[in-house]
């Protein structure tokens, strides 16, 4: 058993060059460490200059997503020992800008997600005294998977129409509309298609399908976006027969 | 350091790289996407033809004849056996995705996927059917 394992690291240091460059680590191989854990190593041990980011070590908080052997992870979630024998390339994600090392600027996506309108809208509040607004285990169940999503971006590190259309709002700011048109509490689903059915909405998507594949929390962001296209198609076809009833 | 980079402190110099025009061959699930993209366009083809076949027999016998002997060269055989592989490519790949996007729900449970394709394949196989005994009966 290899007592090291190399990690070929992304380095971009703007004040320093003028485009990325590989830096490759020296860590020592431990079958229960995962990538993040040697970039902490190398962080704490070897190079202190090196910028990632990284919270919760446990697959929650969608920090750390990178790319990891061109596929994007979250590196808490991908082990040493899934590549041996190594080296293991780090990158930061694709498609997003970056800002130092491993760091991307995340705000064009956290300015889409605001876009969409991802909370519960109510055309008009009950009275308290009515208590709270009840959802059945099956209502529940109709969006729950959607609402699974960290925030890790990874699905759109691997959405080529992202990169190729940086208008589109892309797969997980869709899945959350979506999680949120399921909702029964919901009455903003009209709101949200109007947004989505613009140039960069719902119709970008050319169903490629990697956004569900590299979901780590199996949210399907590609289901979302073709069952939003079926709504949307069926509700265009709604109006065109019945004009004065679909608004 | 080189000279050509500035870096002032507020304002961080990103960098942005550019999506290579061959992204599709870096990955097989990308290539076998274009390649899906693609068959549109013998999915058109097709239709194309069985247009002009229409049109053809409404022209008359003669007409129809003829574009009958047309279709029999060489080139329109070797054309009509590539686009069968890629409508087929279009329609296995078609039906395999529909489960993502079609969900049913039956007495609260989501319909499992294999049932959607299925069905799917049902209607597929059913039409053909339908089809080839239309035109082998005679």
């Amino acid at each position: 058993m290899a007592e090291t394992i190399t990690l070929s690291v992304a380095r971009y240091r703007p004040e320093e060059e003028a485009e990325p460059t590989v830096q490759t680590y020296e860590v020592p191989y431990r079958k229960d460490w995962v990538v993040l854990d040697a970039l902490n190593y190398i962080k704490d041990q070897l190079d202190g200059s090196l910028s990632f980011r990284w919270s919760c070590r446990m697959g929650v908080c969608g920090s750390c997503g990178m790319t990891v052997n061109g596929e994007p992870k979250l590196t808490c979630a991908v082990f040493l020992s899934d590549y041996l024998p190594g080296p293991i390339r780090v990158e930061p994600l694709q498609y997003f800008p970056i800002v130092r090392d491993l760091v991307v600027d995340i705000s064009d996506f956290l300015e889409k997600l605001q876009k969409v309108k991802p909370w519960i809208i109510l055309k008009e509040e009950k009275p308290l005294s009515e208590g709270e607004y009840r959802q059945t285990p099956d209502q529940l169940d109709t969006y729950k998977q959607f609402s699974m999503c960290i925030n890790c971006m990874l699905c759109y590190a691997a959405c080529p129409i992202y990169g190729l259309e940086p208008g589109f709002v892309g797969p997980a700011a869709i899945a959350l509309a979506q999680r949120y048109n399921l909702d029964s509490r919901d009455m903003g689903a009209q709101e949200r298609l109007d947004i989505l059915s613009q140039k960069g909405g719902i119709w970008d998507c050319t169903f490629v399908g990697e956004c569900t594949k590299v979901c780590p929390e199996n949210v399907d962001p590609a289901g979302a976006i073709q069952q939003y296209k079926l709504a949307g198609a069926a509700h265009w076809f709604k109006s065109l027969l019945l004009p004065w009833g679909a608004k | 350091m080189s000279s050509d980079v500035h870096y002032t402190l507020h304002h961080p110099k990103w960098y942005r790289r550019r999506v290579s025009v061959w992204w599709w061959l870096q990955k097989r699930s990308y290539a076998q996407f274009v390649l899906r993209e693609l068959t549109s366009v013998f999915v058109a083809f097709f239709a194309v033809v069985s247009l002009w076949q229409l049109h053809a027999l409404g022209e008359g016998p003669e007409a129809y004849a003829h574009f009958m002997a047309r279709l029999k060269s060489p080139l329109f055989l070797a054309l009509h056996g590539v686009t069968f592989l890629f409508v087929l490519f279009h329609s296995i790949t078609w039906f395999n995705l529909a489960p993502t996007a079609i969900v049913v729900r039956l007495r609260g449970k989501r319909v499992p996927d294999f049932v959607i394709a299925g069905m799917n394949y049902l209607v597929w196989l059913v039409a053909s059917a339908a089809v080839a005994w239309l035109l082998l009966r005679g």
